[in-house]
């Protein structure tokens, strides 16, 4: 259905997208993870006909979308992070016209109008001014204008920033019935949104797809050495005697507890946890606890794989150097958020 | 054509439902009907001809200051509240976007232009007047209108901000206002170029002011309308590439 290859987009000099491609297909829920300006809005304004690429090609169900970006938009819904709303009309008013300015007839617009207001529950405000309503009712004003006219591929930009607990778990349902009837692509830097939502993830950084694959494919690539954090009692010299015979053990820390109580946090190459434990036992040593680092949870997929300064960057391996290099060059932007930059250079035009 | 008429609609009804389309109208209107007050109904005795030359003269001020006015939020507040995402997103083509809101400001314009024609008529309680005369005057207000909406237009679609906007509006309108003032110092051939673009002396003065209609004023007000519009689409269309 979507078709992307090589797509770079720049604002002015600044790379804010670079030679990413990838496929999407029909009725899938598709999540774009990344940190602020990591290029998730600039793809999605792509994607929606707002931008043009700078270099590459996005294809539409076959069509590229530099032949025909008009008619192309007739079957895509877009909605940015702040929701464009006429703050002076009525809801349904708002619906109606968005829906003609879509290419629906009037007719058309009156059939479908029910079903959205009844999609994006906006019954009970659906005579009132924008202008009055909520946040979380405006968000929903916002997906109820980027469906209207039935789209093939629904493009929300994150759709949950700013709502409560309970709307964003209506805003869930709300995404999530939209599957049925078409492809819709999100962006969040939330990570529990985008695990709980989306069929697929990709995940960008500095202007790069840096991973993509479902949220268990994506933990899978997180090949991470076990980290074990041991609580002992006994001599501490004795356990570092053991832990510097023991073969697999790349690094430990030990910290003091109570009395003759110490913390030990061991990284191993490979999983030979028993055999550490049995020798330090064997060495008079007394285990009182011993827990796992939890690994493979798609924050710290996520945190590898954008190298966030967490300490957590150096346990990923296959990280190429480069994407450090773009996170050190992203930093030395004058804005942290590229995609505010983008609006603004774009709005200065 | 229906996509910049349904621009038209949204940004007419954006006009009746504010306060601002309000206030514009009425401090034009006032300023109209108080210079024809001050001008048009003195004590002294003149002829009706003379009177309607004053009201077209001080209505062609009125009309360009009202199309600035009119036009400096078009695109640039669309920009600065975020709404042009629903234009930019939608599939209408960027001269269906302008066009419609070129015609949406064009139309309060012309309205606010019509709603003076209580003054002409005054002038026929003690006087005579000449229907030819309202007639040219009126067209050629609404042919600056337009030239000055279409103006307004393009530099709406210049910055994000109304004031800017209508500061650029002003500049670009005042400097083809006082044209024939440049031509006088100007060398040949500059002097006949900036001659030709005064918007008041050379197309409105001696014309439409005067009861008289002459095709190529017209044809230069269309001219200065379609120029201006046409930059206006470019400008608009370049914001998908920069």
């Amino acid at each position: 259905m979507i078709e992307v290859r090589g797509l770079t987009r720049y604002y002015g000099d600044f790379p804010a997208v670079r030679d990413v491609s990838f496929n999407i297909g029909e009725n899938v829920i598709v999540g774009f993870l990344g940190l602020n300006g990591a290029g998730k809005s600039t793809v999605l304004k792509v994607l929606g006909g707002l931008l043009m690429p700078s270099a590459g090609t996005v294809k539409f169900q076959g069509i590229d979308a530099l032949d025909a970006p008009d008619s192309l938009r007739k079957k895509i819904g877009y909605l940015p992070e702040d929701p464009p709303l006429y703050k002076e009309m009525r809801v349904q008013e708002f619906l109606t016209w968005c829906g003609e300015i879509k290419g629906m007839d009037s007719a058309s617009v009156s059939k479908r109008l029910p079903k959205v207001i009844e999609l994006c529950d906006l019954k009970s405000v659906q005579d009132r001014i924008i202008g009055e309503l909520s946040h979380g009712f405006k968000k929903r004003v916002g997906i109820a204008q980027a469906i209207i006219h039935q789209p093939d591929l629904v493009i929300l930009d994150e759709p949950i920033s700013g709502l409560d607990p309970v709307q964003i778990v209506e805003m869930r349902k709300v995404l999530k019935s939209l599957k049925s009837e078409c492809t819709v692509l999100i962006s969040s830097h939330i990570l529990s949104e985008i695990s709980q939502t989306c069929d697929r993830i990709l995940v960008l950084h500095g202007g790069q797809i840096v991973a993509e694959g479902s949220e268990k494919e994506l933990s899978d690539k997180l090949s991470r050495a076990p980290r074990v954090e041991l609580v002992l009692r006994g001599d501490q010299d004795a356990a570092q005697k053991v832990a510097d015979a023991f073969e697999s053990v790349t690094s430990v820390k030990f910290t003091a507890l109570q009395g003759d109580l110490f913390r030990a946090v061991v990284n191993l190459e490979s999983d030979d946890r028993e055999e550490l434990v049995a020798q330090l036992i064997g060495a008079g040593l007394g285990l009182r606890a011993m827990s796992e680092d939890q690994s493979g949870e798609l924050e710290d997929v996520f945190l590898g794989l954008t190298n966030a300064p967490d300490g957590t960057a150096g346990r990923l391996e296959a990280k190429p150097a480069k994407e450090s290099e773009a996170v050190e060059d992203e930093a030395s932007e004058p804005t942290d958020d590229a995609d505010t930059a983008e609006s603004d250079e774009e709005d200065e035009s | 054509m229906r996509g910049m008429l349904l621009v038209t609609k949204r940004e007419l009804g954006s006009y009746f439902n504010s306060i601002w389309g309000y206030i514009v109208a009425a401090v034009i209107l006032m300023i109209d009907g108080l210079f024809f007050n001050a001008f048009s109904m003195t004590e002294e005795a003149r002829y009706s001809f003379e009177v309607l030359r004053d009201f077209f003269y001080f209505s062609f001020g009125t009309t360009t200051i009202a199309a600035i006015l009119l036009t400096m939020r078009l695109v640039a507040e669309e920009k600065q509240t975020n709404t042009i995402v629903l234009l930019d997103a939608s599939p209408l083509a960027d001269w269906q976007i302008i066009g419609g809101k070129y015609l949406s400001a064009f139309t309060f314009l012309a309205i606010l232009i019509l709603a003076t024609f209580y003054m002409p008529l005054l002038v026929m309680v003690n006087g005579k007047v000449s229907m030819g005369h309202i007639f040219a005057g009126y067209l050629g207000l609404m042919l600056v209108g337009s030239s000055t909406t279409a103006i307004g237009t393009f530099a709406s679609t210049l910055s994000r901000s109304q004031l800017v906007s209508a500061v650029i509006g002003g500049v670009i309108t005042v400097f083809l206002l006082i044209s024939w003032l440049l031509a006088k110092v100007a060398e040949p051939p500059l002097d006949d170029v900036l001659s030709y673009m005064s918007l008041f002396d050379k197309h409105f003065r001696t014309t439409f002011m005067e009861g008289r209609i002459n095709t190529k004023d017209v044809v230069f007000y269309l001219s200065v309308s379609f120029a201006f519009l046409t930059m206006a689409t470019r400008f608009f269309a370049a914001r998908r590439w920069k």
